[in-house]
This record gives C-alpha cells, sequence and structure tokens, in this order.
C-alpha cells in the first residue's frame, strides 16, 4: 500500500500485528485491544510501538499509553465516516506529537481535511496518480477555523484579522 | 450588511476552482459519478428527477438588491427565467445543466455568494429571523452570529462529513420566526435582570420521519463561548453520533437515545476539555461582523403616516394587503414589507426573474438596498417608510406579487414535492394550488386569519408538516397519492408536533378536506381565538366529527 507524507511517496516502516499471535520484530503497530491486554511486553520493547483505532475506540482511553507511542493509525471504513476527524483532533490536542496515519477509504477530496486535523501519513492506495494528490493538498489556501495543522502557504482567516491578538494556545505545528 | 472582505472573497474563489477542477474531472471521466456525487454535494448540486438542481445559499436569508439581480440573471441565464426559494431561506434553480455549474457559482462569488454547503451531511445555511434587525420585539440583531457561525462552519474539516445533514437557527426575538426549537441546533437570545445577554442553546429538534422539539443544554451561554460550545456538540455528534441507519442519524436520535443529561454531561466532559483559553479573537471577530449589521440610519418619523392611512381609505384592496402583509417595525413611521410568493394557485415560493428585479429595484429604492428571504418562503423589505408602502403594493399588484395573503391560509409551505425531487412520494404542489384556489376569496381567508398550512411530498418533512397548524404529508399507497392530515403543529417559542387526525385523502379529495376543517374550526372558535389556540382548547374531537361522520 503506498505511503503519502508531505507529499511524496514514503516507505513502510512498520509491522502491522493482528489481535493474536506472533508478534513481529521491528517498530510493530497493534490494534488497541492488544495494547491493553499486552502492555507489559509490548512498553519493554526497544522498537518503536503504534496502535491502530477503530472508530468506536475513545481518544481518551489512549491518555496514559501516548507517551510511548509513536504511531496511531485512524481509519476511515467510508470517506464519509467523519469520526477519524474528531479522534485526530482529540489526539492532538491530547498533545500527542507522534505519526497520526489515515487509512481505509481515503480519497484525494478528503486530503486536505485530513491535514487540517492533523494527520500526517496517508495510505492512498493505487487509484489517483501522486500528482493528483499532490494537488488536493493545496485546494485551499485558506481556513476559517481557528488550532488547524497548516502547510506552508495556508492560512486562518481570523487569525490573520486579528493578528496582534492573543495566539491560540496550542498553536500546532505547521506539518 | 455583511461585505466580504479579501479573505472571504479568496476563500470563495478557491471553492470554487476547485469545484471547476472536480467538475471537469467528472466530464472528462477521470472521476465515476460515485466518486463525483459527494463532491457536487458539497458544492448544492443535486441530480433531481429531470436536471441537475443548484442550492444557492443566502445566508441567514439576507441579500442586496444586487445580490437579488444576480439571482435573476443567473435564472435568464442558466435556468428557465424562474427560482424557487426555499425554506432554509436558500433558492434553488432546477434546470441546471453539470457544465455552466462552475460559471454559475463565479458569477454568485462575483456577488459574494456560494453554494458552499447547502447539502452533504455537514452543517447547512445558517437560517435566522427574516424580520431581523427590524422586528419591533427583537432583543438584538441575530445577523452577527449567524454570519459567524457561517465562517466558522464553513469547510470545517472536523464537521463535513457527519453522520448526517446539520442545521442551526439563530433568533434574536421572544417571538420565535426561525423555528428553533425544530432544528439540530437552535439558539434563543436572552437578556437577563442585568441586561447582559445570553444565548439559550437548544438542541437535538427537527423533523423529519422522527420529529421532535429539542431540549434546552444551556439557559445563558455568553456569546464568546458560542464557538467553542458548538465545536464541542459537533464533537460529541460526530463521534456519537448514528450511523449505521440514516434515518435514525440525526443528532435528535442521539440526544433521544442518550437521554437529555448524558448527552449534555458528554458535551459539556468535551467542551471542558477545550484547550483554548482566550476568546480574544472570536471577540474582536463578532465585533467586526458587528459593525457591518449597525442599525441603519432611519429617519426620524411620526408614528402616523397620513399618506398611508389615506391610501387605505381610498382603496380597499390595498387596505387589505397593508393588513395582512405589513410586520411591526422598530422604528416609528417605518414599517416591514412582507411580499407573499403565494398568489391565488401559484407555487409557493418560486418567483421569475423579472419579478426578482423588481423587488430588488424595490429595495434598492424603498427599503435601504436590502431584502430577506423567510423561512416560509416569502420575501421581506425589512426598513420601509410607511409613506412609500401605497407606491411598492402598487409595483408588486402590477408584478404578479400583491397577494394579500402573508400569514393566512394562502401562504402555504410546500416542498418542490414529486414535481422535481426524487425522494418524494407523492406531489405537493398542486395541492397547494389547489388550497389556495379553494381560499381564493380573500373575505374567508380573513374570518379565518392567522394559519400555517405546510405540505410536504414524503416522509422527510421539507415542508415542515409537522409544525404547520394543519400538516399535509404526501404518501404513496400501492401507487396511488394519498395525504395524511395533521393538526396542532407549530415552529414558534411555544412549539409542538402536529398529531394526525385519521385516515388520509386522495389528491383531489385534500382541499375540501382543509375547507371542513376550517369551517368547524369557525363554528366553534371564541372571539378573537386563532386556530392554533382553538384547536389546542378543544383538540381533534369536533375536527374528525367533521371530517369522518359523512365518509
Amino acid at each position: 500500500m503506498p505511503l503519502l507524507k508531505n507529499n511524496t511517496l514514503i516507505a513502510e516502516t512498520w509491522a502491522h500485528a493482528d489481535a493474536e499471535g506472533e508478534l513481529p520484530t521491528g517498530d510493530v503497530v497493534v490494534p488497541f485491544a492488544r495494547l491493553l491486554k499486552n502492555w507489559e511486553q509490548l512498553s519493554q520493547r526497544r522498537d518503536k510501538l503504534g496502535v491502530s483505532l477503530v472508530n468506536i475506540d475513545r481518544a481518551e482511553a489512549l491518555s496514559t499509553f501516548l507517551p510511548k507511542l509513536q504511531l496511531i493509525v485512524l481509519s476511515f471504513p467510508a470517506f464519509n465516516d467523519g469520526r477519524a476527524y474528531s479522534l485526530a483532533r482529540q489526539l492532538r490536542q491530547m498533545g500527542y506529537r507522534g505519526e497520526l496515519r489515515a487509512t481505509g477509504n481515503v480519497l484525494p477530496d478528503q486530503l486536505q481535511f485530513m491535514l487540517q486535523v492533523g494527520f500526517d501519513t496517508f495510505e492512498i492506495g493505487e487509484r489517483f496518480p501522486l500528482s493528483t494528490w499532490q494537488q488536493a493538498s493545496k485546494q485551499m489556501s485558506l481556513a476559517y477555523q481557528r488550532g488547524l495543522f497548516r502547510r506552508g502557504s495556508e492560512a486562518e482567516i481570523w487569525t490573520e484579522r486579528h493578528t496582534d491578538a492573543e495566539p491560540w494556545l496550542e498553536q500546532p505545528h505547521a506539518g | 450588511m455583511y461585505r466580504y472582505d479579501e479573505f472571504d472573497h479568496q476563500f470563495v474563489r478557491d471553492r470554487t476552482n476547485q469545484f471547476r477542477d472536480q467538475a471537469g474531472r467528472r466530464l472528462s471521466g477521470e472521476l465515476t459519478e460515485d466518486e463525483f456525487r459527494p463532491l457536487r454535494l458539497m458544492n448544492g448540486l443535486y441530480l433531481q428527477l429531470h436536471a441537475y438542481m443548484l442550492r444557492v445559499a443566502i445566508p441567514y436569508g439576507t441579500l442586496s438588491s444586487k445580490q437579488m439581480r444576480q439571482l435573476a440573471f443567473i435564472a435568464d441565464k442558466w435556468d428557465k427565467g424562474y427560482g424557487h426559494f426555499t425554506t432554509r431561506q436558500n433558492i434553488q434553480y432546477n434546470w441546471i445543466k453539470l457544465e455552466d455549474t462552475a460559471d454559475i457559482l463565479d458569477a454568485l462569488a462575483d456577488v459574494e455568494m456560494h453554494a458552499i454547503q447547502t447539502s452533504g451531511n455537514c452543517i447547512r445555511n445558517v437560517t435566522t429571523d427574516h424580520w431581523a434587525g427590524a422586528a419591533a420585539d427583537e432583543i438584538a440583531d441575530p445577523r452577527p452570529v449567524g454570519e459567524l457561525l457561517r465562517q466558522w462552519s464553513s469547510l470545517h474539516p472536523e464537521f463535513s462529513f457527519l453522520p448526517r445533514k446539520f442545521k442551526i437557527a439563530v433568533t434574536g426575538a421572544p417571538n420565535d420566526r426561525a423555528a428553533v426549537k425544530v432544528h439540530d441546533i437552535g439558539l434563543r437570545l436572552h437578556k437577563n435582570a442585568e441586561g447582559a445577554i445570553g444565548w439559550e442553546v437548544i438542541v437535538g429538534g427537527g423533523l423529519g420521519r422522527t420529529p421532535m422539539i429539542g431540549v434546552t443544554v444551556r439557559d445563558f451561554l455568553p456569546e464568546l463561548e458560542l464557538v467553542g460550545y458548538l465545536e464541542a456538540i459537533m464533537r460529541v455528534y460526530n463521534l456519537y453520533g448514528r450511523r449505521d441507519n440514516k434515518y435514525k442519524a440525526r443528532i435528535k436520535i442521539l440526544v433521544h437515545e442518550l437521554g437529555a443529561d448524558k448527552f449534555k454531561a458528554e458535551v459539556e466532559s468535551e467542551y471542558a476539555k477545550r484547550p483554548q483559553a482566550s476568546t480574544e479573537v472570536e471577540e474582536r471577530e463578532l465585533k467586526r461582523i458587528a459593525a457591518y449589521f449597525a442599525a441603519p440610519q432611519l429617519e426620524k418619523l411620526p408614528r402616523w403616516s397620513a399618506s398611508f392611512e389615506e391610501a387605505k381609505l381610498g382603496n380597499p384592496a390595498f387596505s387589505r394587503w397593508a393588513r395582512n402583509n405589513l410586520g411591526a417595525h422598530r422604528a416609528d413611521g417605518y414599517a416591514i414589507v412582507n411580499i407573499s410568493l403565494k398568489p391565488d394557485g401559484g407555487i409557493p415560493g418560486d418567483a421569475t426573474s423579472d419579478q426578482m428585479r423588481l423587488m430588488a429595484e424595490l429595495a434598492e429604492r424603498y427599503s435601504l438596498d436590502e431584502l430577506r428571504v423567510s423561512h416560509a418562503q416569502n420575501v421581506v423589505l425589512p426598513h420601509v417608510k410607511k409613506d412609500d408602502v401605497f407606491a411598492i403594493w402598487q409595483a408588486l399588484e402590477a408584478a404578479g406579487l400583491g397577494a394579500a395573503n402573508y400569514g393566512l391560509a394562502g401562504d402555504i409551505i410546500a416542498c418542490p414535492g414529486l414535481d422535481y425531487c426524487a425522494l418524494a412520494t407523492a406531489r405537493a404542489i398542486p395541492i397547494a394550488q389547489a388550497i389556495s384556489r379553494k381560499f381564493s376569496d380573500s373575505a374567508k381567508q380573513d374570518e379565518i386569519g392567522k394559519l400555517k398550512i405546510n405540505i410536504s411530498g414524503c416522509i422527510n418533512a421539507c415542508g415542515h408538516h409537522h409544525v404547520g397548524h394543519i400538516g399535509i404529508l404526501g404518501l404513496d399507497k400501492k401507487g396511488e397519492e394519498y395525504y395524511q392530515i395533521t393538526l396542532g403543529g407549530s415552529s414558534a417559542e411555544n412549539a409542538s408536533i402536529g398529531s394526525i387526525l385519521g385516515p388520509g385523502f386522495a389528491g383531489h379529495e385534500v382541499a375540501d378536506a382543509i375547507e371542513t376543517i376550517l369551517d368547524t374550526y369557525l363554528k366553534l372558535r371564541g372571539p378573537g381565538e386563532e386556530f392554533l389556540a382553538a384547536y389546542r382548547r378543544v383538540g381533534a374531537k369536533p375536527f374528525k366529527e367533521a371530517l369522518y361522520a359523512t365518509a
């Protein structure tokens, strides 16, 4: 599965573990249920650890694990199932700074929304060429909402209009 | 009126260019219809029974003459010379070609308009009181908050793929003309004993298959917290609203299934987690927006206009129109003119391009360049000197816009129904036309008094039949259209859902049935008692007896 980050294709370095069975070696991402079940074992590994959530998992259930996690995978079972947008924002607002990956029915025309709520890697499938994704990532140069993740050329309108006002306390990094 | 600054302009242009690209990819075959569908829906473009339909947002129902003229231009150039004003204070064009759509969006952007989020499972056009800024009973103009919410909700990255569509209404007056209790979120302004203002936040009202009156989750929310608090509500809905069944996906079902207390606790907990401590930007932005809605400079006039009174004495038709179609303005010597788009036997909410241009002209000349679209599908001139009302009426009469039935039996809300809509199960427009003809006798309408008849052509209730004093729902029974009648609904501050009266009627029987109901009312009403009050006093029984006794 091609993986998109910062408008380029990158190599997958994570091994994906199932709910049961042998843990792969190296950096591994596990389902949330397994994280809970095998936490002791997982937290003692030297390799990087990630978790994949389903959309009925609650972000706050991850809070104690967040410092140990370097990848969180959120899924879009269908492009119009928007729960992961809220989960992403919650996780970023909880202070998570690691990789946040979108998987499932990820489409170019939703890419910018996903970037804005804090996703930074995308499992994109083969349907569209890279150029379409690159184009899609910058369709809108402006957003009204504050506290979004922004790429270089994007601006938040309310913040721009009132630049001398106090900054948003959790102004996130720029992608 | 609000005016776009450079950012608003850029935002809408970006969006139009994005859509031009998407439509181009569809026309070239690069995108399949399944892939294109959600993209066009986010821009208000539906595929209807006969053609594409484009729904254009009229934020909080406010238009300038220039904008109204552009709507007429679009009707002439890309449609069949007319448009249809909707219950969401929008306008729809029913005969649009896909390849023209991006050009139409550009023409809209030229006059600071768009079609963003007029469909799709996102936050739809924010509606308000169509008398906002003019009404005598108003605490404050709700449109600055309407504009704030328009901006905040536009392409909100978190809330563009909600479980279902989401509708917000705002009212600044105690007499609720915006139906806030039957919206996903309704905001109602209150003033406390100290003279401070705050917003009552009502969640989970709605119509459709499961009509519900909303519940109040905050009594008095400070204005600057609105955006933050609404984000918390939206997040709870986005995460926990049902997605397994689209008929149970509106927020009202979540509120109902969780229970109001649990829902409220979820929202409060989410709200408490927000990292944003300062509301300084919201404060400045609201102040910036509010400046555009500063109360207009009205002349100091005597309350009594001699020319207006004389014209009424000399012209009974004008006198009747003035009695029915004028609203109380907050300034002496001024009136709110309600232009009924419900001529006898006409299609509710339709206006030709010539009529749009005339209304624009009248607004420019007599109403400080402002028009409003009401959720009852009429057009309002909000700031008119009583001295000018007679001239306006003459011009309206000449253009077929002089119907004197505002708020009466002929002022019917109806959805497009099976004449246009792919979802409809029955026609709504011909039923409205038949009722309207039945009551074309103006004396009878006047005798009946204030009445809301609402007609929907399917269970989705776009014609708001649940909250009509008399509601009519068109259904399909084994290939035949038939119509269920409900009584006792209201979308006002004393909101209620109407009750089904009994077995349904065939299309040709509906107008007679309505007449029977109203004759029954006339017989039993007390002095000055309006239909709704009478129904609430006596209940359904006498109406049932009259309707079904002989059947």
